[in-house]
């Protein structure tokens, strides 16, 4: 087995390919939660693009179910309502801050969008000071 | 029908590459934001290979005078740094924390047919539903 971030470059490497593919393709950014959000909206002749990524994705995780089913080891021991709480969250807040790891992680800070460097030091900055907490409150174990 | 079909590519090797990362491991996200307890710093590299690439690769595709399959590029021009930038990443960091999904590894694990991610990805949709209807009726997205 490789060390854990041998695989975690792999990955973003492949992650930074398909991304780079998707800009070439179709001069676009690959930010899910945006992605998501627009196919919900219906947007004359915008969202049969965003439903074939989500169906990419989803294919990818029936690939992966079934050549390396571990990468989906490692759930939480939370409840569901818990899991319920974090989906709003992280729903109602990637569509007010315009992005998640993806659109601003990734594709923004890639071409060096001031607003998505800052979305990103916030998000990883909560989320650092979210699992502290939650740790301190015995939710997160 | 070819954006459609490059999408499903560009999605399918992206599920792939958050799978190998370790992306779509909760307890492994936990464990890199865990900067004070037993942190594991290996995702990092997820971010710093993907920049890597994409930072390279933004230059020269935008060198072309437009995409492959599209008339016009489709780019996110906006600088300003916003409130709901700000609150809307802090909700998003703490909902990651809770649940060690973010919305790429979310999807990607409805593949794993588990209950679990079922009620996170559609709950997150729900979000979403629910940010539109309160910006609605009070512009937060100012």
């Amino acid at each position: 087995m490789h060390p854990d971030w041998i695989n975690a470059l792999v990955g973003g490497f492949m992650i930074g390919i398909s991304v780079s593919l998707m800009l070439l393709w179709n001069g676009r950014v690959t930010g899910i939660s945006g992605i998501i959000n627009g196919a919900l909206s219906h947007k004359k002749g915008d969202t049969l693009w965003r439903v074939f990524f989500v169906i990419g994705l989803i294919l990818g995780g029936i690939f992966l179910k079934i050549f390396k089913p571990s990468v989906f080891s490692g759930g939480l021991e939370t409840d569901l309502w818990t899991t319920l709480v974090a989906g709003l969250l992280v729903g109602f807040g990637t569509i007010m801050g315009s992005g998640c790891t993806s659109g601003h992680g990734v594709c923004g800070i890639s071409r060096m969008s001031p607003r998505s460097l800052v979305a990103t030091l916030v998000f990883i900055g909560a989320g650092v000071v979210a699992v502290v907490f939650f740790k301190k409150i015995g939710i997160l174990l | 029908m070819k954006n459609g079909v490059a999408s499903l590519i560009v999605g399918f090797i992206f599920a792939l590459g958050l799978g190998i990362s370790g992306m779509t491991q909760p307890q492994k996200v936990i464990g890199f934001l865990d900067i004070f307890g037993n942190w594991d710093p290996s995702l990092m590299f997820v971010m710093a290979g993907a920049i890597i690439v994409h930072f390279v690769s933004f230059k020269l595709i935008r060198k072309r005078q437009s995409p492959l399959f599209s008339s016009e590029w489709h780019i996110p021009t906006k600088t300003e740094i916003t409130p709901s930038l700000i609150i809307g990443s802090v909700l998003f960091g703490i909902g990651w924390g809770l649940a060690g999904l973010c919305p790429g590894p979310a999807v990607t694990s409805l593949a794993s047919l588990e209950t679990k991610s079922f009620v996170f990805v559609i709950s997150m949709v729900l979000g979403m539903f629910l940010f539109k209807l309160v910006d609605r009726k009070i512009n937060l997205k100012k």
